[in-house]
């Protein structure tokens, strides 16, 4: 296995190569058989099909039995590949189908999300990943457990990951299960399941391994799922080779079909379906600003703290490496960021621009009606038309649809044919496997490492320690597919709540424990807690109704957790004695980039 | 050059740190100052985009990327001033 290992990572640029090129012509292929006269349906089936098929072997491929290549993938993932992995790891459900869309309707407020989801990567570069490297731990409790010391430490790490990632993977189980049902055309209930096994297929034989040569590749699909759909609308109607240099126009002109339409309230409403009411380009009421930056302030120190994405970091060779992986992860991660608000735009323009010939606003009523998308979409419930005011025109506030339809839907919008959203659709699964593999990886290692190995059984051998993690990794699944199939939250809800637990428990412990050389257990210990139940009972008072204090509402707990957590661990820190000699090297060593690891390199 | 030198690591942690707080001073304007004046940057077009529309949409974003770029080939350069850039 070593030897394989070996001339994989030497070939491994030519392996992607010829995977990327087998995808594209995989494309094209699809693309004659529609021409062909095959139904739109079997196409859908063959994207979502043959594209897990393929990380199934890869997951298949990279299996180990090696606690080192389990945890870390043999910390040896070069930097580019490592980035392609972490962006994959990130970029979940959520940001590739949702993004756009909460664009599309929210305008300023929601691009604080996209600002949150990048300029957070500036934190992991600069507070966080070289140094939890240099460390040499498996998990992110691994390194408060052992920078504290003590299991209680340990313990609270353990929980605030578990809570977060878990509030995370529901959501994406839920994404991989709505695609499935949709392009596979079984039940929710069913396609749930079928996500989790596809998921499992990639995770339980290799662990960490498994799951970075499977990014890698889902991060070439969704990557191309969603840039050729945008680039190819925007040659097909003309706005440009390149659409996110030349959509400024569009952008400035939106002002004024928002003013000629009006931005007004529908006279009755829909329900799950959104009208647009909010301004495209700038801040709008009470509080707009302080929102934004909250939002994104709180996203940014999420990011920072999420354990699935510090895990990545700690995959690489050096110390060095992890830093230029985080580059190229923000980079890779950029691609899409960047073209959502482009999506967003030009697809708003095609429906309200009447020089278009694309547009439904201001058309009469009868014949948006009998467009084809309109009718596929309003017959699944996601999209509704009703000519309320009575004057046979579609007004701005008579148009109906479910922001998450918004990247699926627009493809048919532009008349592109039925083969770009077979692709869409297998961009989606790639993004919400990839998000939920390493967040169910996260939270099985940390329980079976941090939890069992080190805390209930630490003469445990490496083949018991494996079993276990893998067992925790399918019981942890189900329970997520369980959860997810009852479908109590909305997936976007759930993901900014998964940002707030960790920015409120996790964020101040793992910073200061590098940049704070007197921070020691009782603070740290204290910061979890405090900060963690802190942001939780705010998310229950103000989920249950209570008036949010300065605008924070139930998306932004997390501001409330992490003031909270900061306060108490300086405070407690100070009132207690600082860490003894021991302690006190081992910070200047992390901080050093050469020199052994702090823990030793299989423990 | 020794790790095990005090004094160099202590030269060399003050220079990593004045750079990191460069960096996170970078990432404030960005991050936080940028957005909170979008309504005024609106009033001025950049590339036809309105200006304040533009940085929340792409200008921050590039910001980040460049920053973190700058902010390794910085390090790096630290790291090999002081004799800590080795592969370990």
């Amino acid at each position: 296995m070593a030897l394989i290992q070996g001339r994989f990572l030497d070939n491994i640029g030519r392996v992607y190569g010829i995977y990327t090129g087998g995808f594209l012509g995989f494309i094209i292929l699809m693309a004659i058989l529609e021409q062909l006269g095959v139904g739109a349906d079997t196409i859908g089936i063959l994207f979502v099909a043959f594209t897990i098929a393929i990380y199934a072997v890869i997951g298949w491929l990279s299996r180990t039995m090696e606690v080192d290549a389990y945890y870390v993938a043999g910390r040896q993932v070069p930097a580019v590949y490592n980035g392609m992995a972490t962006a994959a790891d990130w970029m979940s459900g959520a940001s590739f189908v949702a993004l756009a869309g909460g664009i599309y309707f929210g305008g300023y407020g929601y691009m604080a999300f996209i600002i949150g989801w990048t300029g957070g990567y500036v934190l992991v570069n600069s507070l966080m990943a070289p140094y939890l490297r240099k460390f040499g731990c498996y998990t992110v409790p691994d390194y408060i457990g052992t920078r504290y010391g003590g299991n209680l430490a340990r313990f609270c790490a353990v929980v605030v990951l578990v809570v977060a990632s878990f509030t995370y993977v529901t959501a994406q189980i839920n994404a991989t299960g709505t695609i499935a049902a949709r392009a596979l055309h079984i039940p929710f209930s069913v396609g749930v399941w079928f996500g989790l096994l596809g998921i499992l297929l990639c995770s339980m034989l290799g662990g960490m391994r498994a799951v970075t040569w499977t990014q890698v590749a889902q991060y070439i699909v969704l990557i191309i799922a969603y840039l050729v759909p945008v680039i190819w609308m925007s040659n097909a109607q003309g706005f440009g080779i390149i659409p996110h240099f030349t959509y400024g126009e569009a952008a400035a002109n939106m002002s004024q079909f928002e003013a000629q339409y009006g931005l007004n309230p529908p006279a009755e409403a829909v329900a799950g379906l959104s009208v647009l009411t909010t301004p495209h380009t700038g801040p709008v009421g009470e509080y707009a600003e302080w929102k934004f930056v909250t939002l994104a302030l709180v996203m940014m120190c999420g990011t920072a703290s999420l354990p699935h994405i510090l895990m990545r970091y700690f995959t690489t060779p050096s110390v060095r490496s992890a830093r230029r992986s985080v580059a190229w992860s923000l980079l890779f991660i950029f691609l899409l960021y960047f073209t959502a608000p482009a999506l967003a735009t030009l697809t708003k323009l095609q429906l309200l621009d009447p020089s278009l010939p694309t547009a439904i606003i201001g058309k009469p009523f009868a014949e948006v009606a009998s467009l084809a998308w309109i009718q596929n979409w309003s017959s699944v419930g996601f999209l509704a038309i009703a000519d309320q005011n009575g004057d046979g025109i579609l007004q701005l506030n008579e148009f109906f649809m479910r922001p998450d339809i918004v990247v699926l839907a627009t493809p048919e919008i532009a008349g592109l044919p039925y083969v770009i959203s077979g692709l869409v659709a297998a961009g989606g699964m790639a993004a919400a496997m990839s998000t939920a593999d390493g967040l169910l990886l996260a939270i099985a290692n940390a329980l079976s490492h941090d939890l069992y190995y080190k805390m209930i059984d630490p003469k445990a051998d490496t083949s018991v320690r494996l079993i276990v993690a893998r067992v925790l990794l399918v019981g942890i699944g189900a329970l997520g597919a369980l959860i997810a199939s009852l479908q109590l939250t909305g997936i976007l809800g759930a993901v900014a709540w998964a940002f707030c637990f960790a920015a409120s428990g996790l964020f101040f412990p793992l910073m200061l424990g590098v940049w704070w050389k007197r921070a020691n257990r009782q603070g740290a210990v204290a910061g979890m807690v405090i900060g963690f139940i802190a942001g939780t009972s705010y998310l229950f008072y103000v989920y249950g109704g209570g008036t949010p204090w300065f605008g924070l509402d139930h998306l932004r707990f997390g501001i409330v957790g992490m003031a909270a957590s900061l306060v108490s661990m300086v405070a407690v820190t100070l009132m207690t004695p600082a860490p003894d000699e021991e302690i006190q090297r081992m910070v200047d060593d992390t901080r050093v980039p050469v020199g052994p690891p702090i823990l030793a390199a299989k423990h | 050059m020794s790790i095990d030198n005090m004094e160099l690591r202590d030269r060399y942690w003050q220079k990593t740190r004045n750079l990191t707080i460069f960096v996170l001073a970078l990432w404030v304007f960005f991050s936080l100052i940028i957005p909170a004046m979008v309504g005024t940057l609106n009033s001025m077009t950049f590339l036809g985009f309105p200006l304040g529309f533009y940085m929340i949409a792409q200008g921050s974003l590039i910001a980040f990327v460049v920053i973190i770029w700058f902010q390794n080939w910085r390090q790096d350069a630290i790291d090999d001033e002081f004799g800590f850039g080795e592969e370990s």
